[in-house]
């Protein structure tokens, strides 16, 4: 299978910070591919390194097997959807749309209809004749994916698009993102800071901390076995475990993590022979409707979190107070072995 | 379809490859943005500016009439001689004189103009008040010179309140006063004043602008009476507006020939004195000598103002 | 709407509304009796009262050659002028707008000098440098001097809209297939459009009404400011030199106008300084 974009050694330097920091990807060619990372973690950086609006201080990138360092963006077979849409204020939705094709020389009636298909894409066919300011940011964000898919480009960048809408329009834009990706089978690059949209969009996901990649992986593996703390406490939450802690329970000195819903408070039962438990203050419980929170401060100071569903329909009396001393207990595979801090 | 290799196959022109150098080299591209501007100013400018000077430094033969290049500081020295002298003090006390005048008549006017007014009015104030700034500068001097002429406006106005007496008062007051209202020392300050009014008015009005609102709420509630709140808290930061202000008034008033010539009892101001020189006399060193005053003058006058704050106001 | 200070009750005192709106009638008076005198049927010209209302001077006035002759001039050096101060205006704008560089401070005091120093020094600076290098002075001098002013009128426009601009608008052009001169004729031009014909308009005002720079720098050219001046040695020419006056007036008051509405509302309105 073809590599979509490929970044060997790559870094970025402004001054002297380094934004991006000797990162290497290969992206393949159909996947959608989500960037993840908080803000300042240098993903953004790489989106814009792949569209050609930065250039890299050191390594190579490589887009369909061709090198593209030194190529200005409108040389690149590639396509952004920007954060705030940067849709063109003196020119009407259609105009919007068709802007690339003009510039690539394509004739009017010919670019006119292949926009019109475009915004049809998008579920915005009637709105042709209107102007970027009398749109919502939802229809703005819609003109500028299709703005991108009318050049039909190998490559689609998408720069945090759904970062200003609200959670009910995110949600189903993000499902409409996926199907679209799927149904036109072209390399989508997604990046974001926010987790929960990275998994569930994505085929793979590249988790960026400081400008170096901390692990690429799929979803699943991302939360099942995060390769370092960052990772784990990054992609929902953990706890992580470290030093004499660490020593004691996984018999290594490395950092393990355990995932809070992995974990249950101990019923006053016997030890089983593969489980491991810690014990401590139970400071706040937290209702969170499907599950309950509790939050366990350890010996070592360390804050320890638990996580169980409320399977129970019936309401019974809480099986424990806050102040009480618990232990929480766990598989000892649910455990995972993390690298040390990079 | 969307074609196969990553660059499209086709170059492009001439346009497209200068383009992609001016995209892979932003430093060549600034200096191609920068070169026309910078080398008009520089050559045209500076150039013009520093021959000027230089001319400063050399010989007037005044029997001869004629410029040498011998390179001497005489010019210079000379602008202390008493006649010399004289025409520079009038001129920066005119000045003077006028910054502040024109400071007191355009405080009240901007004051309303940014406290009292909204909407309409306060477009209608600022209309009413840019359109005389930007109007022709020779119309509006010779307007005054109909104003004040004897059979004009002026005049009939003071014979209609019988106020002749007072103007006959005030025009026998030396250093004010002058044969007739426009020849008199008042009336040149009265058309100075008119002139650059507007250009007081806006820096203060903006100054003023920019208070916040909540300060003047805190020093009533502090318990100041509106006019202490005026004394202590609105004119002290509405110095630097007033600065701003006062460089334009300033520097204008020192350079200008054309209002002591139609406006005023004889005497040259440092502007007519330039104008003098290098025309029919043609003692260029000396015109460069005494526009050195002027710029001193203002760089001197700058530097005091700049530690007002008056270029944050501009 | 009420101002900032009636919201907390505050009227203001009739002293200052009457210095206020008094200063405004101060500020327009000597205007309007020219409009007045331009109308008025006595030869003197500027006797007071009117005497009569009348239309004579302004058919007079336009069959003049000499008048013809300066509006001609005057126009031809303020487009000219106008031309040379876009281009140039608009290139240091697109320079300084976004980059900080060695020099940036340095260059935009520079372009501000020949407005913040008196006319004579540029006009006689101007004069020096032609004289040194054996050149006439005569139209195009004095094209050369007005659009050195010119110049920062229009960069301040020009760069007030590039810095309202969002550079993702010039990315986003570049990314979809448009190279540097496409987005400027298609993406950049029209989003500076309104800003730097607001730029243009107050250059041309400016250059049209100029009077110390050109009494320097020109030859035996006569500028209509400069004919304005000759004309006060005339007093019995009086009545034809107000109609000229008036049309004047009325003449560059509609481009300021025009500037002010094209750029109100926006990043700072054009003309507020000069």
């Amino acid at each position: 299978m073809t590599l979509a974009v490929q970044f060997t050694d790559v870094s970025r330097a402004f001054g002297d910070v380094k934004a991006v920091d000797r990162v290497s990807i290969d992206i393949q060619d159909g996947e959608f591919f989500s960037m993840l990372g908080p803000s300042g973690s240098g993903k953004t950086t790489c989106l814009r390194l792949i569209a050609g609006f930065e250039q890299p201080s050191a390594g190579s990138i490589r887009i369909h097997g061709v090198e593209a360092v030194g190529l200005a963006p409108y040389r690149r077979d590639v396509n952004t959807v920007f954060q705030d849409y940067a849709l063109f204020p003196h020119m009407n939705v259609l105009e919007n749309v068709a802007y690339g094709l003009k510039v690539k020389g394509v004739g009017k009636s010919e670019r006119l209809a292949r926009a019109e298909e475009a915004l049809g894409m998008v579920a915005l066919g009637s709105y042709g004749g209107r102007k970027p300011v009398q749109l919502s940011g939802g229809q703005r964000q819609r003109v500028a994916l299709a703005r991108a898919l009318v050049n039909r480009p190998r490559v689609l960048l998408l720069d945090e698009p759904l970062g200003a809408l609200d959670l009910k329009l995110r949600e189903q834009m993000q499902s409409e993102l996926k199907k679209l990706q799927r149904q036109l089978g072209i390399t989508f690059i997604f990046v974001t800071h926010d987790q929960s949209e990275a998994l569930s969009m994505s085929d793979r996901v590249a988790v960026f901390n400081k400008g170096r990649i901390e692990q690429v992986d799929t979803p699943r593996n991302l939360y099942m076995k995060p390769a370092t703390p960052f990772v784990a406490e990054f992609v929902g939450t953990s706890n992580v475990l470290k030093g004499e802690l660490a020593m004691q329970l996984n018999g290594s000195p490395l950092p393990v993590s355990i995932r809070p819903e992995h974990t249950r408070l101990a019923n006053g039962e016997a030890l089983d022979s593969d489980e491991v438990e810690v014990s401590g203050l139970l400071h706040d419980i937290q209702y969170q409707g499907a599950s309950t929170r509790f939050e366990i401060q350890l010996e070592n100071g360390q804050n320890f979190s638990v996580s169980q569903a409320n399977n129970q329909w019936q309401l019974d009396d809480a099986p424990v107070q806050q102040g009480q001393r618990v232990s929480a207990r766990w598989a000892r595979g649910a455990m995972v072995g993390l690298r040390e801090e990079m | 379809m969307s074609s196969q290799s990553l660059a499209l196959d086709n170059p492009g022109g001439l346009l497209r490859r200068l383009s992609d150098l001016l995209y892979r080299k932003p430093t060549l591209y600034l200096s191609m943005l920068l070169i026309p501007p910078l080398l008009w100013f520089g050559a045209v400018y500076l150039g013009s500016l520093l021959t000027l000077l230089w001319q400063g430094f050399y010989t007037f033969d005044d029997f001869s009439m004629t410029v040498t290049p011998d390179l001497t500081l005489a010019n210079f020295a000379a602008l202390f001689q008493a006649a010399n002298f004289d025409i520079i003090l009038r001129t920066v006390s005119m000045a003077v004189a006028v910054s502040i005048a024109s400071g007191l008549v355009a405080f009240p006017i901007a004051y309303y103009m940014a406290r009292y007014t909204t909407g309409k009015t306060k477009a209608f104030f600022y209309i009413a008040v840019m359109l005389p700034m930007w109007a022709s500068y020779i119309i509006k001097a010779y307007a005054w010179t109909l104003l004040l002429a004897k059979g004009g406006v002026a005049m009939w106005f003071i014979q209609a309140l019988h106020l002749q007496p007072l103007l006959e008062l005030i025009l026998g007051i030396p250093g004010v006063g002058g044969n007739t209202l426009s020849t008199s020392h008042l009336g040149r300050f009265l058309v100075f004043v008119y002139i650059w009014l507007p250009f007081m008015i806006l820096p203060i009005q903006a100054s003023l602008e920019r208070l916040p609102p909540s300060l003047l709420q805190a020093s009533a509630d502090l318990g100041a009476k509106p006019r202490q709140t005026f004394m202590q808290v609105i004119l002290p930061l509405s110095i630097p507006g007033i600065a701003a202000g006062s460089i334009f008034t300033f520097s204008l008033t020192l350079g200008d020939f054309i209002v002591p010539q139609l406006v005023g009892p004889p005497g040259f101001f440092i502007g007519n004195m330039v104008y003098a020189l290098q025309g029919s006399i043609g003692n260029m060193p000396m015109a460069a000598a005494f526009t050195l005053v002027p710029i001193v003058l203002i760089a001197v006058y700058l530097s005091i103002v700049k530690r007002l704050g008056a270029f944050d106001a501009l | 709407m009420r101002s900032n200070a009636e919201k907390h009750g505050e009227q203001a005192s009739w002293g200052l509304k009457l210095a206020a709106w008094g200063g405004l009638v101060f500020l327009h008076f000597p205007i309007l009796i020219i409009f007045m005198y331009a109308f008025n049927t006595e030869s003197s010209g500027f006797s007071f009262p009117p005497q009569g209302f009348t239309l004579h001077w302004f058919s007079v006035a336009l069959a003049r050659p000499d008048v013809l002759e300066a509006i001609k001039l005057s126009a031809q050096i303020a487009a000219l002028a106008t031309v040379v101060a876009m281009i140039l205006g608009t290139l240091a704008a697109a320079a300084l707008y976004r980059r900080d560089f060695f020099g940036k401070e340095s260059i935009s005091m520079l372009l501000i000098l020949p407005i913040a120093l008196p006319g004579i020094i540029t006009g006689l600076a101007l004069l020096a440098a032609f004289k040194r290098f054996g050149i006439e002075p005569g139209f195009l001098t004095i094209v050369i001097g007005h659009a050195t002013f010119c110049v920062v009128i229009v960069y301040n426009n020009v760069i007030a809209r590039f810095r309202r601009t969002s550079h993702s608008l010039i990315e986003a052009s570049m990314d979809l297939g448009a190279d540097g001169w496409q987005t400027f004729r298609y993406i950049v031009l029209p989003n500076l459009g309104s800003a730097l014909l607001a730029g243009g308009m107050l250059a041309f005002a400016l250059s049209f009404d100029e009077i110390i720079v050109t009494t320097f720098t020109a030859g035996h050219e006569r500028t209509l400011p400069l004919w304005l001046l000759n004309q006060l040695a005339r007093p019995r020419d009086v009545p034809v030199t107000n109609v000229v006056a008036m049309l004047v007036m009325l003449a560059t008051m509609l481009p300021i106008l025009g500037a002010y509405y094209l750029t109100k509302g926006g990043e700072g309105v054009a003309g507020s300084g000069k």
